[in-house]
């Protein structure tokens, strides 16, 4: 196995670890919420408590992931 | 008030990892003498200076401040969901719980097999073994003292006067000072340490702090500022034990298996 793939493959188990579905949700939440934060200035106070009930959902979703496997 | 938060986060992680890195420096300097071990300790420790004051300043120094909140917030935001997602997992059973001194006994059966032991000069397993444990849990203190420390120096939160890297970075000296001397004092693992307590708190700071970051990254704007920090704590904490409880009803099979 090349270096550059073991690099990649440490931080990628660093960062994420067994919890892509986490990452990934979280990047998708943050997106949604950059593009409605530009459509929507007015929502703001809004849009802070929705990313936390998304993350509160992620978290919920990647543990009934785990207890499926 | 954010000052404090940022340095208990920083001090309560360090101080998890140092437990876990004062095994395997234990499990080394037992089996294969402590001068080898204790220079891979020491050699491991300035790697992750050197790493700390590097990163640390080219972060803060070179990235705009927004830019700052959003690449900080969603590292905290994935890295302390993990935490919170394993600690979950532990309290509900469904883990096994992190055993210091089974983890000895690992360590130190896999060094005895590593041939004679070198007395004078270095003992290269022993060295490797040390520098290797310590680099690694060291990292993710890095990871933290960095991010916080970046953190703390954008919100311009201070704690006797320290601010930023320093401040993050010396709540983790202070951590690993503790760790050391009981180290020293008990010469042997730190099993009594209650790890998962301390990684579910962690996983709840950096998760809120990582979505206030994280959000403010992209625009959003928090009434109420850095209150909105010890809500998210607070939230995310009553969340959680939610979980555990669902977690504890819906799979009593697997939480007993799990247990053991």
């Amino acid at each position: 196995m090349g270096y550059v793939r073991q690099f990649v493959l440490f931080w990628y188990d660093f960062l994420v670890g067994d919890a892509w579905d986490i990452a990934a949700g979280v990047v998708v939440a943050l997106a949604v919420l950059a593009v409605v934060a530009r459509a929507q200035p007015g929502a703001g106070a809004l849009l802070g408590p929705l990313l936390a009930l998304a993350v509160v959902a992620l978290t919920w979703l990647s543990l009934r992931r785990e207890l499926r496997r | 008030m954010s000052g404090l938060l940022l340095v208990s986060a920083s001090f309560l992680a360090s101080g998890v990892e140092f437990v876990e890195a004062l095994t395997i420096i234990l499990a080394s300097g037992l089996t294969r003498g402590w001068r080898s071990s204790l220079l891979g300790a020491a050699a491991a420790t300035v790697v992750l200076a050197v790493v700390v004051a590097f990163f640390g300043v080219a972060l803060v120094d070179t990235i705009s401040l927004s830019a700052l909140q959003l690449v900080i917030g969603v590292f905290l935001l994935v890295f302390g969901l993990q935490w919170l997602r394993k600690a979950i997992l532990r309290y509900a059973g469904l883990k096994a719980q992190h055993d210091e001194d089974a983890i000895l006994r690992e360590e130190m059966a896999a060094l005895r097999q590593a041939g004679a032991v070198v007395r004078s000069g270095i003992d290269w397993p022993g060295f490797v073994v040390s520098f290797k444990g310590v680099l690694l849990e060291g990292l993710e203190v890095a990871f933290i003292v960095i991010t916080f420390g970046a953190s703390a120096e954008a919100q311009a939160a201070s704690v006797g006067g320290l601010r930023g890297i320093p401040l993050a970075a010396g709540s983790a000296l202070v951590a690993l000072l503790i760790v050391a001397a009981a180290g020293v004092a008990l010469h042997r693992p730190l099993a009594a340490v209650p790890e998962n307590t301390m990684k579910f708190v962690v996983g709840l700071m950096l998760s809120a702090f990582g979505t206030f970051w994280a959000a403010e990254g992209v625009g959003v704007d928090w009434p109420g500022a850095d209150l909105w920090i010890v809500l998210l704590l607070g939230c995310y904490a009553l969340a959680s034990w939610a979980m555990i409880a669902a977690l504890r009803r819906t799979a009593p099979a697997a939480a007993a298996q799990g247990a053991h």
